[in-house]
């Protein structure tokens, strides 16, 4: 996995020590850009997010100030957006990994003796990548929209009633969530399953395990990092997604997100204080969930 | 992430990832199976799958050919109409849009690539202090939700008083791809033999002389791979790009924008070219993989 990969590259024995400048000059260029664009960013969003509004000013003017004030307002203005994208995004990985877990066994596993197959198969997997995300979302709008074929023929048959809607519920986020990342969540367990050892499978069933048991007790375990770092995949930028959530996309008024509100303060109503606040919150509480997540699930070497 | 890197290698079908060519794969001698319910369900569940993940791109690729006046979202009746005026609508505005985004994409993409190879290079071949520091300033812009990364450059171009423009936008893009191209060029550093370099040296070539006639040239799938992955997440970018593009228009913000009042059918002509162009590009280079290692297990 290539969490592991940053950090298992000390094992690389052919290092000789003397040529450490070439490798600052290696590395400088590329850290200093990360250094300006993504750590300085952070710091100005905390920064930020402490503002307070300038006295006597216009719309969109602040100041820098230790106004811990705008994290309380935030919390007590947008709880219900806070709550409902940790869980759309939880409710996405789940179906995602369900969906993607036969999925990523039968190209991973049943498909080895016909590598050409499964490489295109691999392809299709990420095919959705290749027409853009916000048309393949607005793609499904349409199919699943109030006067499609789809809906109505549903109607018709009274599986859904009359005056039911799927476009802008909570449904249809989430259904959308899913549907945009399950390439995130297929190819690292795709990449997990490839490398199952069937040995050990036989040897379950030559116990005299069910294949329940054995799906259980061995298949499952051995993905394990399929399965964290796809859902890690796919869990972050659900949370974070504003598009599917959209009003304009598959969302509505009361399915609005907390990247939504980011969006709408940031861009629309100029309150840059309320959505750094909220950027700052989302992505402390990612960073919680995340560590808690891998330590509990066992795979600490993923970081 | 490993996620991207397997798109990566697939994109590129040259990366091969170490696994799947050196006959590392643990397969064990199969076993008759029993027929049964069992072995038609799984792949009946992965026609299935693939016709779900599939439905999307198709609306998008018949609505291409949609006889539509202003929004395309009844279907008007069959026509060639869009695909060959399509920069005729809106003055031109998605073509504008479109041309934008490769712009950027192409840009931020030579940069990210440089970058992000010389760093690949560096963190497998020398050992330096300070190594898991910058093993977490590359993993955290991949753990970071693209909203935060977004309103945190915004929120520094505005601090510095930096005018949103196409530059903000390739700044912007070099920095999220950076960590991806780290990850995609390293795995192939990584599979390098050190010995080639040697024999290198050991017939007198310069350091320089051995990088570019030695490793630049084994590097290149890794490189190629990664500099696809990084064009295809530039191309493909809305909430990083919306955060810091001001009034400039790139196809994914063209498409978000026009949404409320209805995307016209040229907007599904570009998007449908696009990815045939890429399904093309992506199938062509596995099919020829496959025939390489054919060709190679033959001679072995």
């Amino acid at each position: 996995m290539a969490f592991a990969a940053f950090a298992t590259a000390e094992a690389q024995p052919q290092a000789p020590r003397k040529t450490s400048r070439i490798a600052l000059l290696l590395l400088l260029p590329g850290i200093l850009y990360l250094v300006l664009f993504f750590l300085t960013p952070l710091i100005s969003l905390l920064l930020t997010s402490l503002q307070a509004p300038l006295e006597f000013g216009d719309i969109g003017q602040y100041q820098y100030a230790f106004n811990w004030q705008n994290y309380v307002d935030v919390m007590t203005a947008y709880w219900p957006h806070i709550l409902r994208s940790f869980g759309y995004a939880l409710a996405a990985t789940v179906f995602a990994l369900a969906f993607s877990y036969p999925l990523a066994y039968f190209i991973g596993v049943k498909a080895r003796r016909w590598p050409l197959l499964q490489s295109l198969m691999l392809v299709l997997v990420i095919a959705p990548f290749f027409i853009s995300f916000l048309l393949r979302t607005l793609a499904w709008k349409q199919i699943l929209s109030d006067e499609s074929f789809v809906i109505t023929s549903l109607k018709a048959l009274s599986l859904l009633g009359p005056d039911a809607h799927f476009t802008g519920t909570p449904f249809a986020v989430i259904f959308g969530l899913t549907y945009n990342f399950i390439p995130f969540m297929t190819l690292p367990l795709y990449t997990a399953l490839e490398r199952l050892d069937l040995r050990y499978l036989e040897a379950g069933s030559d116990l005299y395990a069910h294949p329940f048991t054995v799906f259980r007790k061995i298949t499952i375990p051995l993905s394990m990092p399929g399965i964290v770092a796809g859902t890690l995949l796919t869990f972050i930028p659900a949370a974070g997604d504003y598009v599917n959530a959209s009003r304009d996309f598959l969302g509505g008024p009361d399915t609005q997100m907390m990247g939504n509100v980011i969006e709408a303060n940031f861009l629309v109503l100029l309150n840059y204080p309320a959505a750094a606040a909220l950027s700052i919150i989302l992505m402390a509480a990612i960073l919680v969930l995340v560590g808690i997540y891998v330590k509990r699930s066992g795979t600490e070497d993923l970081l | 992430m490993s996620g991207e890197v397997q798109a990566a290698a697939v994109l590129g079908g040259l990366a091969e990832s170490e696994q799947t060519e050196s006959g590392r794969r643990p397969t064990g001698p199969v076993r008759p199976r029993r027929v049964g319910l069992g072995s038609w369900l799984l792949p009946a569940y992965t026609v299935i799958a693939f016709v779900f993940l599939l439905i999307p791109i198709a609306y998008t690729f018949v609505f291409s050919f949609n006889d539509s006046v202003k929004s395309n979202i009844a279907w008007r009746g069959f026509t060639f109409d869009k695909w060959l005026n399509v920069c005729n609508v809106e003055g031109g505005a998605v073509c504008e849009a479109f041309a934008n985004s490769v712009i950027i994409g192409v840009v931020s993409t030579i940069i990210a690539t440089t970058l992000g190879t010389m760093i690949a290079i560096a963190l497998v071949r020398y050992r330096f202090r300070a190594r898991s520091v910058i093993s977490l300033l590359l993993f955290l812009p991949m753990a970071t939700p693209e909203v935060v990364l977004g309103a945190g450059l915004a929120a520094q171009f505005l601090a510095v008083g930096v005018p949103k423009d196409m530059t903000t936008i390739i700044l912007a893009h070099t920095m999220f791809c950076i960590s991806f191209v780290v990850v995609t060029v390293k795995a192939r550093v990584s599979s390098l033999d050190p010995a080639l370099e040697e024999a290198g040296r050991d017939l007198y070539g310069s350091p320089a002389q051995v990088f570019w006639r030695v490793t630049f040239p084994l590097l290149t799938p890794g490189i190629v791979a990664a500099a696809l992955l990084s064009f295809a997440l530039s191309f493909d970018d809305f909430i990083i790009t919306n955060f810091n593009s001001g009034s400039v228009s790139t196809f994914p913000k063209y498409v978000y924008i026009s949404a409320s009042r209805g995307i016209p059918a040229e907007a599904n002509v570009i998007a449908s070219a696009v990815f045939l162009f890429a399904l093309v590009l992506v199938i062509g280079a596995q099919v020829s993989r496959a025939a390489r290692v054919k060709r190679l297990a033959k001679l072995g």
